[in-house]
């Protein structure tokens, strides 16, 4: 079997849509008051700290970030095999925060549900948003991010994968087709 | 009516004879061992490719009947060993009840007259109920056909008790059997103590339980002059101490099983209740001992210790298991490993199943000599068969050969001339007549 | 990584990497502990039947919080010996269970390899919580990640167990998950409890109890059976705490931060002097804290595998 891939974004263009995000987020929330991101493992986590490290540029002001695992929240335990589980790391309490989820590839939106069970168990938040580098399509809840990098049509069977380079920066993001 | 076997491979271990000849059979004895018999007017058996030799005799064998008649009877225990080529068996007394009156061995012989293929001796018990308080009355027993005492599965375990009854016994000519196992050295134990039991989390049975036991029996043959003989013995230590009694002089003989000189605890782990034995399987040192045994004469005797059990008896937590495995119908394929491997010859291997056991317990058999019982067992030597216990003539399928490839099959077994097995291949089915 | 054991039988059979994913999942299981909600939805509508043959509460306790936090359905059933007195047997037993469709059974037996007998006949997945003189595999585990948290190594430690080996399902667990992962282990112990072998499975046994201790990391005290008082194994109580208790005089051979740790109940004055067992260097408590973690872990691994790659 022959598959070929397409780079879809490369690092500069990725820099560009962080950047554009982070300003569409300070827009949205007015602000940092109160606002919070929370990266999903694996690559989200690398994200959010690249989207804190923008706004932290942006408005010269530090927003706190962290690590939200939903290994345990998904809904496909039975049918994979065991992945190791990530810690989930927020250094503040969610309760009353406004919460930007973030994301590498927006797909099912399954992971997406697992996350806001799992942020739910663990406060209450005034309300929460979803940031993705990438929506590939082929939504199977009614989920819809608030920030898209890129929204990239795709067929079922293609994987799109998000590289970090030795920093954690996103360096590429490549449709790999079966 | 007469029968002619011809063109056998006759192995005779008495003479020591082993050579291609015919065996005629008149009336239930061997009238003629020659070679290029007539066979005008005879049942003629093609041996042509098989050994002929005495047959089997098995002086350790658990028949459960009466009693446990669930596990085995005589009748399908004497099949079983008609299946395995022995012709005679001598069954231990540990039935419900227990044979320690005449009327329980009168039961045995009349059962086995009645319902059994191959000849039966029933062993008496040397205590009362096998509780090793008080003495059976032996006398009567052994006029009446026990051909043996033994408490087995129990040692006597009162050392003046088991003298007394030595001395007892000794004017009838008939030996002691001595399931020599120190029970307050066992302790609960339930497979053999050592490295494999530590890893299980087992209790282990020390050697020393055995060769204590062993010690104070062949002494007290020593003391009294009687004749003793050691069941299964599983150590490296009994057999030393038998090879330096019988080098004194002290008379003693001694039985080793098969699985004793296969199989090593190691078949234990996975918590195998088919390898729950009683003396537990040892160590490879151990049957290397018990090699060197049989090769130097130590051991006179390959006995099966055949203990049927219900399937049910053996399906459960290790130490809830109940000790033992059937051995008639893979005891002969089993030795025969013994002759492949050159630890014995063919002749001493038959030996030790016929005519050494025949002496041990002064039974008739083991010989193919002219005026004898005509006991015989035709074998292929060479030909394999998978062991499927489903198959067993046994009422039980306690054994942990399962799937193991032998070589070895009986096609024929006699009694007293008459068929009481043939077939051909695993698959062999008993005859049903008598 | 991936973990392709069904069962969680005992240590035996565990590599190094599969005990190191299980303390890795029990760190996140551990944070868990820590949060207001103490629960996830992660086994919610699997059954889970903890049969226990044996009196525990610690264990069966340990179990079940774990197995709650995790939102499966946590059924009891204390056997004692009832079913055997009764004449059914364990196979019997664990069917009728079985039948019921348990997704897992967690059992606790006196006899050893009633865990391995049951897996052998079951299709649910079996967790040992403890078989006879056998192993208890979940103790063994939290007693490594109890030392992995403070030591943050296990490799190289040296780990000395006292007490009564022959009998101890604790001391075959540890001493085979110990070893796998790289720590040298010592047993000491009266010459009763000693079993046979033992340094055939990498133990280096000690008949004083003051040479094993010397310079060890770790101190695991083994709890004494009282009943094994006045039988063979051991004259009196008394003798056994002079020759094979800790008290602080003892364990001021071993490392200065060696940790003391006992899988419980304690005897104190027994086998752990009072002042050792609450003294600045045990974590005993904490073992038992990490027992909850441990076994969500477990129950979370062994809940992952596929039905088609079981």
């Amino acid at each position: 079997m022959t598959s070929s891939e397409t780079i879809l974004l490369d690092k500069a263009a990725i820099r560009r849509a962080l950047t554009r995000i982070s300003h569409e987020i300070l827009e949205k929330n007015k602000g940092t008051e109160n606002l919070v991101l929370l990266g999903i493992p694996t690559g989200g986590d690398h994200l959010a700290a690249e989207l804190a490290a923008i706004i932290a540029q942006i408005e010269g002001e530090e927003i706190p970030y962290g690590v939200l695992d939903i290994t345990l929240y998904r809904d496909d335990l039975a049918h994979k095999t065991i992945r190791p589980l990530r810690k989930t790391d927020l250094p503040f309490s969610p309760d009353g925060k406004r919460v930007v989820l973030v994301d590498e590839v927006l797909f099912t939106g399954r992971t997406i549900r697992a996350a806001m069970d799992a942020l739910m168990d663990l406060g209450r938040p005034c309300n929460i948003q979803l940031a993705v580098l990438i929506d590939r399509g082929h939504r199977e809840l009614p989920i819809r991010p608030d920030y898209v990098g890129r929204n990239v049509p795709t067929s079922h069977e293609e994987e799109v994968h998000v590289d970090f380079d030795r920093d954690l920066k996103a360096c590429a993001v490549r449709l790999v087709k079966p | 009516m007469k029968t002619v076997i011809k063109n056998g491979r006759v192995v005779d271990p008495g003479p020591g004879r082993d050579e291609s000849l015919d065996i005629l059979i008149e009336d239930g004895v061997i009238s003629r061992v020659a070679s290029s018999l007539p066979d005008a007017g005879a049942e003629v058996i093609d041996a042509r490719g098989m050994v002929v030799a005495p047959g089997l005799i098995d002086i350790h064998v658990h028949f459960r009947d009466p009693g446990q008649e669930y596990k085995e009877t005589i009748a399908t225990g004497t099949r079983a060993a008609a299946a395995g080529g022995f012709t005679a068996v001598a069954c231990m007394p540990n039935t419900a009840p227990v044979n320690d009156t005449l009327a329980v061995t009168e039961y045995i012989k009349n059962r086995a007259a009645a319902d059994g293929c191959v000849r039966v001796y029933p062993v008496g018990a040397i205590t009362k109920g096998l509780k090793g308080e008080t003495l059976t009355e032996m006398g009567e027993l052994s006029t009446g056909g026990c051909v043996a005492f033994s408490d087995d599965g129990k040692w006597v375990a009162d050392g003046d008790l088991m003298r007394r009854a030595l001395e007892y016994v000794r004017p009838f000519g008939v030996p002691l059997l001595t399931h020599a196992e120190d029970t307050s050295l066992t302790a609960g134990g339930v497979m053999n103590e050592g490295f494999v039991a530590t890893d299980l989390g087992l209790r282990g049975i020390p050697w020393v339980a055995e060769n204590a036991a062993v010690y104070r029996d062949v002494m007290l043959a020593a003391l009294t002059g009687a004749r003793v003989h050691v069941c299964h013995i599983s150590t490296l230590g009994s057999v030393e101490i038998l090879r330096s009694a019988k080098k004194a002089g002290i008379p003693v003989t001694c039985e080793v099983t098969p699985h004793h000189f296969t199989l090593t605890e190691e078949a234990v782990r996975g918590y195998n209740t088919q390898a729950k034995m009683s003396p537990p399987l040892r160590t490879s040192e151990d049957i290397e001992a018990l090699h060197r045994g049989l090769q130097d004469g130590t051991i006179d005797v390959i006995a099966t210790d055949h203990a049927p059990h219900h399937g049910d008896e053996k399906n459960v937590e290790f130490n809830l298991a109940h000790n033992g495995i059937v051995g008639l119908e893979t005891a002969l394929s089993l030795t025969l490993r013994l002759v492949e491997k050159k630890i014995l010859t063919l002749s001493q291997a038959l030996s030790k199943m016929s005519l050494e056991p025949a002496r041990a317990l002064s039974l008739p058999g083991g010989e193919l000599r002219e005026g004898a019982p005509a006991d015989i067992v035709i074998f292929d030597l060479e030909r394999k068969w998978i062991v499927d216990p489903r198959r067993f003539h046994s009422k039980s399928r306690n054994t942990p050969f399962g799937g193991w490839e032998l070589k070895g099959v009986v096609h024929r077994t006699l009694v007293a001339g008459k068929t009481v097995f043939s077939g051909s291949g695993a698959t062999a089915s008993c005859s049903e007549g008598k | 990584m991936t973990f392709r054991h069904k069962h969680i039988l005992g240590t035996r059979r565990f590599s190094e990497q599969d005990i190191t994913l299980i303390l890795d999942t029990a760190e996140s299981f551990k944070e868990i502990n820590a949060r207001e909600i103490k629960k996830v939805p992660t086994l919610r509508g699997k059954t889970v039947v903890n049969l226990f043959f044996e009196a525990s509460t610690r264990t069966r306790t340990s179990f079940e919080i774990a197995e709650k936090r995790l939102s499966a359905d946590a059924v009891n059933i204390s056997a004692s010996s009832s079913s055997v007195v009764k004449g059914e047997t364990l196979e019997d037993t664990a069917k009728n269970i079985e039948a019921m469709h348990p997704d897992i059974i967690v059992i606790r037996h006196a006899a050893s390899g009633a865990a391995d007998y049951l897996a052998s006949r079951l299709n649910c997945s079996v967790i040992n919580a403890g078989d006879g003189a056998h192993e208890h595999p979940s103790q063994a585990l939290l007693d490594l990640f109890t030392i992995r948290q403070h030591k943050k190594r296990l490799k190289g430690l040296t780990v000395t167990i006292v007490g009564d080996i022959a009998h101890s399902r604790v001391a075959r667990s540890n001493l085979f998950a110990l070893t796998t992962m790289g720590a040298q282990v010592r047993v000491a112990g009266p010459g009763t409890m000693i079993p046979p072998g033992i340094e055939k499975l990498g133990a280096e046994v000690f008949t004083r109890m003051e040479d094993a201790l010397r310079g060890a990391d770790v101190v695991m005290m083994l709890r004494i059976q009282l009943e094994r008082q006045g039988r063979h194994l051991l004259p009196s109580l008394r003798e056994y705490a002079r020759f094979h208790g800790l008290n602080r005089e003892k364990l001021a051979l071993a490392q200065k931060d060696a940790l003391v740790m006992h899988p419980g109940p304690m005897n104190r004055g027994v086998e752990i002097a009072s002042e050792v067992a609450d003294g600045p260097q045990n974590v005993i408590l904490e073992q038992v804290e990490n027992g909850v973690s441990v076994r969500m872990a477990l129950l979370y691994l062994v809940s992952g595998l596929a039905p088609e790659n079981t």
